[in-house]
């Protein structure tokens, strides 16, 4: 009885593991090239791209703040702090892949193509909003934590049906890799070898709970290898390690070596959502500025000047054009007809059936 | 129309082999269709003659095949799901009702989710209680679903045609009691309308209205109350989402009395939805005696072979029910 509880304990010391993980960056904090082999091959105006969309994403993201704020739009999922993963992953795709993405993923939708001032009816819950144009191929923001997960495994499929060579990606946060659908998703897509980049943003808090009170996993990444997937973790705030994680992924997914986990390290600086998040409610005054630090476009914005890629007339252009794109998108949504109860009624099946036809007619007026 | 004999289980597998052959787009998938052939055998053969690309045998995760059959739906295939029993649902519930019911609506109209769920539900195998509920209800209370529960092997064929034809998501309930009952059955391809109910037999005393295996038992009562003079009318809704109000008035204002029974628990269960549909329309008028409802315990299911019979309504319990109409309201 001692001899085994003995061999028991030693086991446990010597053989039962968690795989260690290490952060995978090209960058570092200070903008100097870290990775030398990893360095994506983009040309100097892809460079330029990705920071312009990140600046652009930034002077959004204040203004939507604001929008809400006024009352202006409804649900809206801060993304400051998660441009480097938002902007690096989506530029990494072609316009045939499909983003299936969680609530605060709006921009990797508007670079593919979903227009902004949908993306504001949508955030209203006006169902123009929902209707995404012809081949632009995104889902909806999911809302349920996690739900998108396991519907990329069928979107997937449907790819692989009809013999493309395009991938699936799908957003999560760490939050989301507790549930349940995050585990049965990779495990389903891992089986099928089915071209999926999962990945997980993140950024820290699940609302106001710490990835640290989310798991005793120490990473996310760790994750995907219960599911048998390849899964690496990258700095999220390096906007060229996340586009070089992603390519990769990609990669292998359209090569049919099957799906990938991608734990994208971030931090939200704002709120969880303007539905009344007051993040000093659970982080320290320090913990942000830390962050600063370490935030997407400080960064890449050293390497670039590095390399007298970017200028402050440059940046000054963007801002203003952001500016003003995003208030003639508001614009737009603000000018599109409002809705009425008898076409959401219409919208519920392919053919109104005679009891919903009864409703509708206690609106017909 | 050439028939053939054929049991509730091969009509459903006959319909989904001849929609495979007419649609590229529709696939199954579910744990243990593959060689196995599925919990109750409907996917037996299947695998063989469409390959295990379309034939999907999966790991045990419900909400990863519900998930996935919502995603492929909605970007153009056309998902069969089976869930080797209804009860399973439970894990399967926020893809159908967060999701596929749902995205229509939240896509304005541009989204569409055309898959079906099939999934035997029911008593009476000795499955006990985490395998034998009949749940239909809960699926008949979310906008945006179609539920169907065919009774026999001609409506399970036509139906489930009509189901994978349709572009909303439909839950399809089999009851596995009659998945070994024959009857015969057009070899060829058939609809039967989602939303058009079947009068199982035309009577002019007391209107049944019945789901699913309660169909048989109800027919089996209208045999005995025959030879006492009664004539009941069978009505089988085949579909609860839609349902054919019409037919279900119409009757009820012929015959002025009315049963109403399923296996599922009765509180709360789809009778009371019935019957307000009744009270409700102008049929109202016509009743001559309370509406009768029969429906299951407010049980699990037992796992005694015995005690599961009486969790349950059986032909008796109908007979009476019938009977019990017809002492009300009598004139004088």
């Amino acid at each position: 009885m001692a001899r085994t509880k003995q061999k028991a304990q030693s086991l446990l010391e010597s053989e039962i593991k968690v795989a260690p993980i290490t952060t995978f960056s090209v960058l570092s904090p200070e903008g100097k090239v870290v990775n030398e082999d990893e360095v994506p091959n983009l040309s100097d105006e892809q460079l330029q791209e990705l920071m312009k969309r990140m600046v652009f994403t930034r002077v959004w993201d204040q203004r939507a703040t604001g929008l809400a704020r006024q009352g202006r739009l409804g649900f809206y999922a801060p993304v400051a702090g998660q441009e480097g993963t938002m902007i690096g992953s989506q530029y990494a795709l072609d316009k045939e892949d499909f983003i299936l993405p969680g609530y605060r993923d709006i921009p990797q939708l508007h670079f593919h193509g979903y227009p902004m001032y949908q993306a504001f009816l949508w955030s209203r819950g006006h169902q123009h909003g929902g209707q995404i144009p012809e081949g632009v191929n995104v889902l909806l923001p999911q809302i349920i934590i996690g739900a998108q997960y396991v519907q990329a495994s069928g979107v997937a499929m449907a790819l692989k049906k009809r013999n493309t060579k395009n991938i699936v990606i799908t957003y999560t946060g760490d939050g989301g890799s507790s549930q349940g659908d995050f585990y049965e998703a990779m495990n389903f897509a891992g089986v099928y070898k089915l071209p999926v980049v999962f990945v997980v943003q993140n950024n820290r808090y699940a609302i106001s709970t710490p990835v640290t009170k989310q798991t005793a996993a120490s990473s996310l990444a760790q994750k995907g290898l219960a599911a048998g997937i390849p899964s690496i973790q990258v700095d999220g705030m390096d906007v060229l390690a996340v586009y070089q994680a992603v390519s990769k992924a990609k990669e292998r997914a359209a090569a049919g070596e099957g799906p990938t986990l991608i734990e994208a390290l971030n931090y939200r600086i704002g709120p969880h959502s303007m539905s009344g998040d007051d993040p000093t409610r659970y982080r320290t005054k320090e913990e942000p500025t830390e962050w600063e630090q370490k935030e997407p476009l400080t960064r890449f914005r050293k390497y670039l000047e590095g390399k007298k890629l970017w200028t402050e007339e440059m940046e000054t252009g963007v801002i203003e054009e952001a500016k003003k794109t995003v208030a003639d998108e508001i614009k737009k949504a603000d000018q599109y007809p409002k809705m009425k109860m008898v076409d959401l009624i219409d919208s519920m099946y392919e053919t109104t059936p005679p009891h919903l036809e009864e409703q509708k007619a206690e609106y017909a007026d | 129309m050439k028939t053939k004999d054929m049991s509730y289980s091969e009509a459903i597998r006959d319909a989904i082999s001849l929609k495979m052959h007419e649609d590229e787009d529709v696939f199954m998938l579910g744990e243990d269709i593959g060689v196995y052939g599925g919990a109750f055998g409907v996917s037996r053969g299947l695998i063989e003659e469409f390959g295990p690309k379309r034939i999907r045998n999966t790991p045990i995760s419900e909400s990863g095949i519900a998930g996935a059959a919502v995603g492929s739906a909605l970007t153009g295939m056309r998902p069969i799901l089976e869930l080797q029993f209804s009860d399973f649902i439970t894990i399967a519930t926020d893809q159908i009702i967060n999701q596929a019911a749902k995205i229509r609506y939240m896509y304005g109209g541009k989204g569409k989710v055309p898959m079906v769920l099939r999934t035997p539900s029911g008593s009476g195998t000795g499955a006990a209680a985490q395998h034998s509920q009949s749940l239909e209800v809960w699926m008949a209370h979310i906008p945006g679903l179609k539920v169907v529960q065919p009774s026999s092997s001609y409506d399970a064929k036509g139906l489930l045609i009509s189901a994978i034809e349709d572009d909303n998501p439909v839950i399809f309930y089999e009851h596995k009691l009659l998945y070994g009952m024959k009857e015969p059955v057009p070899e060829e391809l058939y609809r039967i309308p989602l939303g058009k109910a079947a009068i199982k037999r035309e009577g002019t005393d007391v209107t049944v209205i019945a789901t699913s295996i309660m169909v048989h038992k109800a027919l089996e009562a209208a045999k005995q109350l025959e030879r006492e003079g009664i004539e009941i009318e069978v009505i089988d809704p085949r579909t609860l989402v839609p349902l054919d109000e019409e037919t279900i008035i119409a009757s009820v204002s012929k015959t002025s009395r009315v049963v109403i029974v399923h296996e599922a628990v009765k509180r709360a269960g789809f009778g009371a939805e019935i019957a307000s549909v009744i009270v409700e329309s102008d049929a109202f008028d016509f009743l001559d005696a309370p509406i009768e409802r029969l429906g299951g315990k407010a049980v699990p299911i037992p796992y005694n072979p015995e005690l599961e019979k009486h969790a349950v309504p059986q032909v008796s319990d109908i007979i009476n029910a019938v009977k019990r109409t017809l002492q009300r309201g009598e004139e004088v």
